[in-house]
């Protein structure tokens, strides 16, 4: 059989199960729910000046929620950098690009390779956060109906439906991390810059959305899109900005992946 | 039509900004050559072979691998493998996972010949442990290994002996003549000249970039002449026989002996001619040309060296 883009895809996964800094991420997406609800159970009500913060009493659905809009913050794209950032730059400080390069596998082929194992860290890493969330959350104030943002109470059953659609939403502006994750890590060769890059461009945007005179901006920054799912929290379902989300999340991945591609194809491996 | 060389590669340039690691080098490697790719540290040695495998980009110029360009894609690669500068694993796997991941990019049955690899370079029982803790030796090896895996018809190996002791130095030799007996073509980047001497039929030299001989060590060896030793009982006289003797080069005074290039009859007639003039013979030594000799020669002297095997020994 000859080797493709999938083998790539496989071994990378296989590495991330031998490395330290895959289990740091997703220790942080299981540990931050269950220190949220353990700490909620010990003093009475959440915080209070957050969406959702008074119902994480009376509904465990609601603690998924609430870490979704402090995650944004930083965890969740840190998460994301964490492997994305490193997943091309650990190879140049390994020095096994040219190990690796001198096979029967285009370049192509091993960064599609790299790029959806980061990808599908990330994914696994929100997904296991929800699901550690919904349950610890439900354990915590019960699997009771979750009011909405226009107020209305939802059955608990469908509550769950729209969490799980919201963290799928929640998807696309962490994949358009992943983006730019990658390709910092393609162009600066290291690890370190890389993840932290990333967690910087983050956090840059959210500050240029508090900047006077920059509001305007807001609904097409990357920050901005991490809240795009509680269009699905609104009765009726407001789409807008979830269709935002798409588009303004994809033109901020796509050319960050383009680009890193372009330049893993055509960089000189020198080091190592 | 003749089939493709191994490697053929013309006025191959690479520059890094002000710097020109490789200066328009041209060479074949014609299948069973043993080639060996000599010049001093910063001649551009790695440099060339990372050409030669599509690691980096040439300013100028091109390689082709049996006719196939590496800058092209990986398909120039079949049949290939080698590396550059000491190999690299990753260091939280095994250095069987790390086979295992080689094979599997790979392809074409080359995980079947793991065990094989493994036994090649004698690393079976410590496959099992995390390449972080192997030693250079082992990882050298291990890297031999890995392109074994793909059964090459060419092997490039950048200084494969660096850094080994004596013992590892000698069982890498022995497998790469081994390998070399096998019928495979070998490129093999050096500054250690014994090296070169033991195992290339063919040898560039290399400095800065530049190829200032090409061609067999015989010749090379042949082109220069032999060197003579002299000691006479009136030194002074034998030097003006030495000025005036016909077929004598390089005539110099070192260490208290008269020295000078000459092949074996001149030096035979030139015995003669001493006698006759009363400087008596103690000592007439043919001095063995080692490579050595030349590759400072060629490498350090100012005019360089010709490429037509007809070498002069350059005074230091
Ligand atoms: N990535 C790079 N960036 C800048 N300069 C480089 C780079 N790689 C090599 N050089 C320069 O090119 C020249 C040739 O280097 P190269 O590594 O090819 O030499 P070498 O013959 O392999 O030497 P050695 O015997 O020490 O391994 C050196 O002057 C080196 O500084
Ligand atoms: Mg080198």
């Amino acid at each position: 059989m000859s080797p493709g883009t999938l083998t790539v895809y496989r071994w990378e996964l296989r590495k991330l199960r031998y490395q330290k800094r895959t289990y740091l991420g997703l220790g942080l997406a299981v540990a931050v729910p269950i220190i949220f609800v353990t700490a909620i159970s010990f003093r009475h009500g959440g915080p209070h000046d957050v969406a959702f913060g008074d119902y994480i009493d009376r509904s465990g659905l609601a603690v998924p929620l609430v870490i979704l809009l402090f995650g944004a913050i930083w965890m969740f794209p840190l998460i994301a950098a964490l492997v994305a950032g490193d997943i091309v730059a650990s190879e140049d400080h390994n020095g096994t690009l040219k190990t690796i390069l001198t096979r029967s596998l285009d370049r192509g082929q091993v960064f599609g390779g790299k790029a959806l194992a980061a990808a599908t860290y990330a994914v696994i890493a929100i997904l296991l956060d929800g699901a550690v969330a919904i349950v610890a959350g439900c354990l915590k104030s019960g699997f009771n109906p979750l009011q909405s943002l226009s107020g209305t109470l939802v059955s608990a059953p469908k509550g769950l439906e729209l969490v799980i659609v919201s963290l799928l939403v929640y998807l696309i502006p962490i994949l358009a991390i992943v983006c730019i994750g990658l390709l910092l890590s393609t162009v600066t060769h290291n690890s370190a810059a890389a993840v932290v890059g990333t967690l910087m461009f983050s956090l840059l945007l959210q500050l240029i959305a508090i900047l006077p005179g920059l509001g305007g901006l807001q609904p097409y920054l990357l920050s901005t899109q991490f809240n795009a799912w509680q269009g699905f929290l609104r009765t009726p379902t407001d789409w807008e900005p979830i269709i935002r989300a798409a588009w303004v999340c994809a033109l901020y991945g796509l050319p960050a992946l383009g680009a890193a591609y372009l330049v893993f194809l055509r960089r000189d491996v020198a080091g190592g | 039509m003749a089939a493709d060389p191994p490697i053929e590669v013309r006025g191959l340039v690479k520059r890094y900004g002000e710097i020109v690691a490789v200066d328009g080098v041209d060479l074949t490697v014609q299948a069973g050559d043993v080639y060996g790719y000599l010049g001093p540290n910063g001649a551009g040695k790695t440099t060339s072979l990372r050409m030669m495998l599509g690691l980096i980009r040439p300013t100028a110029g091109n390689v082709r691998l049996f006719g196939r360009d590496p800058l092209l894609g990986v398909r120039a690669l079949e049949g290939v493998a080698g590396f550059v500068e000491a190999p690299q694993f990753y260091p939280y796997l095994s250095g069987r996972r790390n086979l295992d991941l080689l094979a599997a990019y790979d392809g074409h049955g080359a995980s079947g010949r793991i065990d094989q690899a493994l036994a090649t370079v004698e690393l079976s029982d410590r496959a099992g442990d995390r390449v972080g803790g192997y030693s250079h030796g082992m990882r050298q090896r291990l890297g031999i290994a890995g392109a074994l895996l793909r059964a090459p018809k060419l092997l490039l190996l950048d200084e494969p002996a660096t850094g080994l002791d004596p013992a590892g130095m000698r069982d890498m030799r022995v497998l790469i003549r081994r390998l070399a007996d096998e019928g495979m073509t070998v490129l093999l980047s050096s500054h250690l000249l014994p090296e070169v001497e033991e195992l290339c039929n063919k040898v560039a030299i290399v400095r800065s970039g530049k190829i200032v001989y090409e061609g067999a060590i015989a010749d090379l060896k042949r082109g220069a002449g032999a060197t003579y030793r002299l000691a006479t009982t009136d030194d002074e006289r034998a030097l003006a026989v030495c000025r005036a003797q016909r077929g004598l080069a390089d005539i110099r005074i070192d260490h208290g002996y008269i020295c000078f290039a000459a092949d074996g009859t001149t030096a035979a007639e030139l015995s003669q001619a001493l006698v006759e003039a009363g400087a008596l013979i103690t000592m007439l030594a043919p001095e063995t040309v080692t490579l050595e000799n030349l590759f400072f020669s060629l490498t350090e002297g100012d005019t360089g060296g010709r490429s037509d095997g007809a070498l002069e020994t350059v005074p230091r």
